[in-house]
């Protein structure tokens, strides 16, 4: 709806009023993300424009400092096992679930994502009075399984959403030609639900890559985070390291978003529904 | 006619095919219930179990039970209106003295410094003291060596120790406590600092929902109405921060809006102010930075109700003489109305439970329920009231959620 020739003076000027406020919301949704990254590159440590000029220097404390190198493998290390762990538990439970007339469906389903629902302190103070009981406070494994609960969700919402629409005469084409469940699994329903798993992994990784709240009350400085090295330097006084690390996470997430919505066409495009 | 079709219903093994077709489906349904097991014992025992005993500690409490059970014993026949009678008093030097030997004392003080703030070390000191004694009288003894053996709350306290459950820190969470008789009264107004925690919570989570409509609506509305080419392009906007970790934003906001950052650095050289503005550490940080971050998650939702309503509707009520105000009033917004609902409620809910983002760009007087609970948890060491808070929240939360639920429906909440 074009401002058009027909249209009164007052429309038209609404019609630009409307831009304008667009333009600045965009704006303010944008620009916080843009205005970091060109800082990280600042020659000398001051958050302003403009700059006297171009380093590297953040970047190479960030990946060859001690504190942070440890950070950033810790980070690493949790979210990669979160992976393994998450996907894999969340692909079988959203396999279980998507069955046809699985009984109490809806109401397990709820208690499966009910993680992400739950505010993520409430979470950790609960966790953190739990793992002081069994002994898994302080260690990788308390952390590695405390994100994999906020992870796992995600894997059974994308991998739900793949298999809704699944065509189930596949399988049982696939079975009345002779294969045991096994090879209809790997060579008919893994292709398919594949895009789904990985969107679900990428979902995982990322949650446990940027949680900040449970690393700082169920781990130690021993399992630092990348996110909690962030936030105790954020507490103190920020340094530039800082958003050279800020930088290094949003090109982390546009990458994540860009495969993301690729697996999703992609998707989209074997399971043959197209796009109205 | 009957035998004839019971007997062509049996398989040659002689089970009936109906019992056969059930039996399968239960195995079909066995079999993807087992698929479902693993995540649902790791949720059970890991997720749901936590939060379940965090919700049990709101109200249980059994250190006075437990760490003093002699002196709750006696006193389950206390009448509660004088000081207990010698027996009592007895039974209590045999308990700090264990307390004292098994060096228990602490707990005991701590708990009971809960709720008489400053009595701590006075029962600490006593108990020392005590395990000296070797023979009564103890009531007067006890008495002399402090006179916190002589007060009617301390008493009343005790008496209400020899319940393993509670509604003090509940109580105390909305800012009443007991009285010294073991009456309810409201906290003295040094220490009711709660009322006006969870007020500020419900504000700062109200008007970041009102900003975020407000900011939101007009940009959904132009996402919905331009080209696919263009509004494409422009959903980037909205959705790369959407993806941003909460931290990098915070971390942004920190940069931009900090003493000497980029906008007060801005502003100044425009002349526009002469001295940095404090546009941090306080409410006006905390509203941008929670704004910022909520955003999308009140658009998204309107996006898509918008992309269902036909824009023949406008022109239909303009080619019926409406004019373009009222068309777009009468007819367009009410169709928006159940988007607005979702987004808002999403957006209100997730602004309960913040705490990372207040606790980085607010001042103290920005502190929301969860920086409390935290507080509790790890500096004060108060697990109690950190689980009736926890509570208090969650229950918020799944009340609201449940809403939510009624009104958009959990499976429909989708990612990106």
């Amino acid at each position: 709806m074009a401002a058009s020739t027909y249209t009164s003076p007052i429309e038209t000027g609404w019609y630009y009023l409307h831009r304008l406020i667009c333009a600045a919301v965009l704006l303010f949704l944008i620009a916080p993300i843009l205005v970091i990254i060109p800082l990280s590159f600042n020659s000398v440590p001051f958050f302003t424009y403009p700059m006297p000029g171009l380093s590297l220097r953040w970047y190479q404390e960030f990946f060859f400092a001690s504190q942070w190198r440890v950070a950033l493998y810790n980070s690493i290390f949790v979210a990669v096992s979160v992976t393994l762990l998450s996907t894999t538990l969340g692909t079988l439970a959203a396999l279980g679930l998507s069955r046809p007339n699985f009984p109490w469906r809806a109401a397990l389903m709820s208690l499966l994502i009910s993680p992400i629902m739950v505010p993520v302190v409430i979470t950790a103070v609960a966790m953190y009075f739990f793992y002081a009981d069994v002994g898994l406070l302080n260690t990788y494994l308390g952390l590695i399984l405390a994100h994999t609960t906020m992870a796992t969700p995600f894997v059974v919402i994308t991998v739900t959403a793949t298999l809704t629409g699944f065509d189930h005469s596949l399988t049982r084409a696939a079975a009345g030609l002779g294969a045991p469940p096994v090879t209809v699994f790997f060579k008919v329903t893994l292709p398919l639900i594949l895009p789904g798993m990985i969107s679900g992994a990428l979902f995982a990784f990322g949650t446990s890559f940027d949680e900040v709240v449970l690393a700082l009350f169920i781990a130690s400085v021993d399992q630092r985070t990348l996110p909690r090295t962030m936030f105790s330097g954020i507490r103190e006084e920020i340094r530039p390291t800082i958003i050279a690390a800020a930088s290094v996470l949003i090109l982390f997430s546009i990458a994540m978003l860009t495969t993301v919505e690729l697996l999703r066409r992609r998707s989209e495009r074997l399971r043959g529904i197209r796009n109205t | 006619m009957v035998t004839m079709a019971v007997q062509i219903a049996r398989e040659p093994d002689g089970m009936p095919l109906r019992t056969k077709l059930t039996r399968v489906e239960r195995r079909r349904k066995l079999r993807a219930f087992i698929l479902v097991l693993p995540l649902l014992l790791f949720i059970l025992i890991g997720f749901a179990l936590p939060i379940g005993r965090m919700m049990f500690n709101a109200i249980h409490d059994d250190t006075l039970l437990t760490l003093m059970p002699r002196t709750t014993a006696a006193l389950s026949a206390w009448d509660g209106k004088d000081l207990p009678d010698e027996s009592t008093y007895a039974a209590l030097a045999e308990d700090l003295k264990q307390a004292w030997a098994q060096r228990s004392m602490g707990a005991i003080a701590k708990r009971i410094n809960y709720e008489l703030p400053g009595l701590g070390s006075q029962i600490t000191s006593s108990a020392r003291k005590a395990s000296t004694l070797s023979a009564g009288p103890y009531k007067p003894t006890l008495i002399e060596i402090n006179p916190v053996w002589g007060r009617q709350d301390v008493w009343s306290l005790l008496k209400r120790g020899s319940l393993a459950y509670t509604p003090y820190y509940l109580l105390r969470s909305v800012d009443y406590q007991y009285g010294p008789s073991g009456q309810i009264v409201a906290s003295p107004p040094e220490t009711a600092i709660f009322q006006d925690m969870f007020l500020r919570t419900l504000a700062i989570s109200i008007g970041v929902t009102a900003l975020t409509l407000l900011l939101g609506f007009p940009v959904a509305y132009l996402l919905a109405t331009l080209p696919a080419k263009y509004s494409n392009l422009l959903m980037i906007m909205v959705v790369l921060p959407f993806w941003t970790s909460l931290l990098v934003r915070t971390v942004a906001w920190v940069v931009l809006l900090q003493q000497h950052g980029v906008i007060n650095e801005m502003l100044m050289a425009l002349h526009m102010i002469s001295q940095p503005a404090q546009l941090i550490f306080n409410r006006i940080g905390t509203m941008v930075a929670m704004t910022h971050i909520q955003l999308p998650f009140t658009l998204l939702p309107i996006y898509s109700v918008m992309k269902t309503i036909p824009p023949i509707h406008i022109r239909a009520a303009r080619s019926l003489g409406a004019g373009p105000f009222y068309a777009f009033w009468k007819v367009y917004f009410p169709q928006t109305l159940p988007g607005i609902a979702a987004g808002c409620l999403l957006t209100f809910i997730l602004c309960l439970g913040y705490y990372i983002t207040p606790a980085m760009v607010g001042g103290p007087n920005d502190q929301m329920v969860g920086s409390f609970i935290a507080h509790y948890t790890n500096e004060e060491l108060n697990w109690g009231m950190a689980s009736a808070l926890g509570a208090i929240l969650l229950t918020a939360t799944l009340l609201l959620y449940y809403v939510f639920n009624k009104l958009v429906g959990v499976d429909r909440i989708k990612m990106g």
